[in-house]
């Protein structure tokens, strides 16, 4: 990479630059505690996770580990783990 | 070919500011008032109004504003100029890094005036050496004429592809700004041949967005610090042809980074920045009719400091008498610290004596100069300098007890 002289650069949308590498700890979903209420999609303010069929997933390539999710499920299911640095 | 003596007037330092300003056809002019920069923007405001400059003149509320307001100019590809003073200067410091590492082409006037506390009207250099580490250009002039050429100088520097940085144009208050003085203006036809329209190389739309001032990290921002400072120091042989020329064209001529007045045989040189300057010529002439071999350098370009041509200038002198109005509390005289750091590698160093004169607005007389050069002699005798910074005139009767030495 060269340096512009004075370092303009063009802005990227967030499908080039996943936002999830800010995160420092991680949402894991137990599923087996999950009763599927929707809770946690409903919260999380970066529609990390993702409605499929009958379940839930998390989208790790934006979610910044904010923590609501695991905050907010009723039946406990969603803890965070810290990110390996 | 000069067709300079047709548009002799006589005028106030702050119109034929404001006149090199309107010949340099800003698009865009931010304003936010403060004595003494008032009379400059006021006249301004009125070519505006009458339909002689067409810009959009923009009163902001603060001189961050102000300067905020002249970085969006300039990214979106506009000549855009303003001014300030003082507390006004220091407001606007932030940002003023910010052009500077965005390597925006601007010009601004700085009416010097000092720093408070206390709040004093008087002019100093305090409030635009502040300024000195951001990457802006800095020059001082000497006179009315000098402010005009100056300002057109400076847009051209500005926007010249190898400097890209903001200049400012150092005016000491009053002394400059309200002087009525004879100055010969150019005709616009001679202006535009000599600074043609700005030619951005990128600007922002909203069809090709860009990011100014864009995160860096531990890889990348000493790479960038160092391409700021490699444009600082191009830009000294850039302001160097862009006076030549001008003299080439208009025979106005006021010293490239610097000027020299009567140094070649002399035993002390006076430097010195500012209208402080033109008092020195007066005083080098009445001191030589003394026999006293005494010379003067100008400092026009501050930053980038002439370390070169000072260097040559004063190999020869064995004492130089740094004349100065900003003051680095806690060390000494900004201007003699400078001017010893840039003879520290000379092959023969001179004695300096560095000498807080016109500091606070005192003024500085002849008699002033003649104690002076009294000192600098002295140094010479004695081989050394004994003090690194000289209060002249200080009224030691004024001070509280136990303070004077």
């Amino acid at each position: 990479m060269k340096l512009h002289y004075a370092f303009l650069v063009r802005p990227r949308t967030s499908l080039d630059s996943k936002t999830g590498t800010w995160r420092l700890s991680r949402p894991v979903l137990d599923k087996s505690k999950c009763s599927r209420c929707g809770i946690c999609e409903l919260y999380c303010p970066d529609v990390c996770i993702v409605a499929a069929s009958d379940d839930y997933a998390i989208d790790y390539d934006y979610c910044k580990g904010c923590g609501i999710c695991a905050h907010e499920c009723p039946t406990g299911a969603i803890e965070m783990i810290p990110e390996e640095m | 070919m000069s067709f300079h003596s047709k548009n002799m007037a006589v005028m106030e330092g702050s119109m034929a500011i404001a006149r090199a300003v309107r010949d340099a056809r800003p698009g865009v002019i931010p304003v936010y008032p403060i004595t003494p920069q008032t009379h400059i923007v006021e006249f301004l405001a009125e070519m505006v109004a009458n339909g002689e400059l067409d810009a959009q003149y923009i009163r902001v509320e603060s001189e961050f504003s102000a300067a905020s307001v002249l970085f969006g100019a300039a990214a979106a590809g506009v000549r855009a100029y303003t001014a300030s003073a003082s507390q006004g200067l220091a407001l606007m410091t932030e940002v003023i890094f910010s052009l500077a590492g965005s390597r925006l082409p601007v010009v601004l006037t700085g009416c010097n005036r000092q720093l408070s506390s206390p709040i004093s009207l008087q002019p100093d250099h305090q409030d635009t050496v502040l300024l000195r580490d951001s990457g802006i250009i800095e020059l001082y002039v000497e006179s009315a004429q000098e402010a005009y050429d100056t300002h057109l100088q400076a847009f051209k520097i500005a926007e010249h592809p190898a400097v890209r940085l903001p200049v400012l144009v150092c005016v000491d208050g009053y002394v400059l700004t309200h002087v009525f003085e004879p100055v010969s203006t150019l005709y616009q036809e001679q202006v535009n041949a000599f600074l043609p329209p700005y030619q951005p190389q990128e600007y922002l739309t909203p069809e090709n967005p860009l990011i100014y001032g864009a995160y860096t990290d531990d890889q990348t921002a000493l790479e960038m610090h160092y391409l700021t400072y490699q444009a600082t120091l191009r830009a000294k042989s850039v302001i160097e042809c862009v006076a030549r020329e001008y003299e080439s064209l208009f025979g106005q001529y006021h010293g490239g980074l610097i000027d020299t007045y009567r140094l070649d045989d002399a035993e002390v040189a006076l430097v010195a920045m500012g209208s402080m300057v033109s008092t020195l010529r007066e005083a080098v002439d009445r001191l030589r009719r003394q026999g006293r071999r005494v010379g003067l350098v100008k400092v026009r370009s501050y930053r980038p400091f002439p370390t070169e041509a000072l260097r040559d200038a004063l190999a020869k002198v064995p004492a130089v008498a740094v004349l100065e109005k900003s003051l680095s509390r806690g060390f000494q005289g900004v201007l003699s610290a400078d001017v010893k750091a840039a003879l520290y590698h000379a092959a023969r160093r001179p004695l300096v004596l560095g000498l807080m004169a016109g500091y606070g607005g005192r003024e500085m007389t002849l008699g002033t100069v003649d104690e002076v050069v009294a000192r600098a002699y002295q140094a010479v005798g004695q081989g050394c300098v004994e003090e690194d910074c000289v209060f002249l005139n200080l009224r030691k009767e004024i001070l509280p007890e136990g303070i004077a030495q």
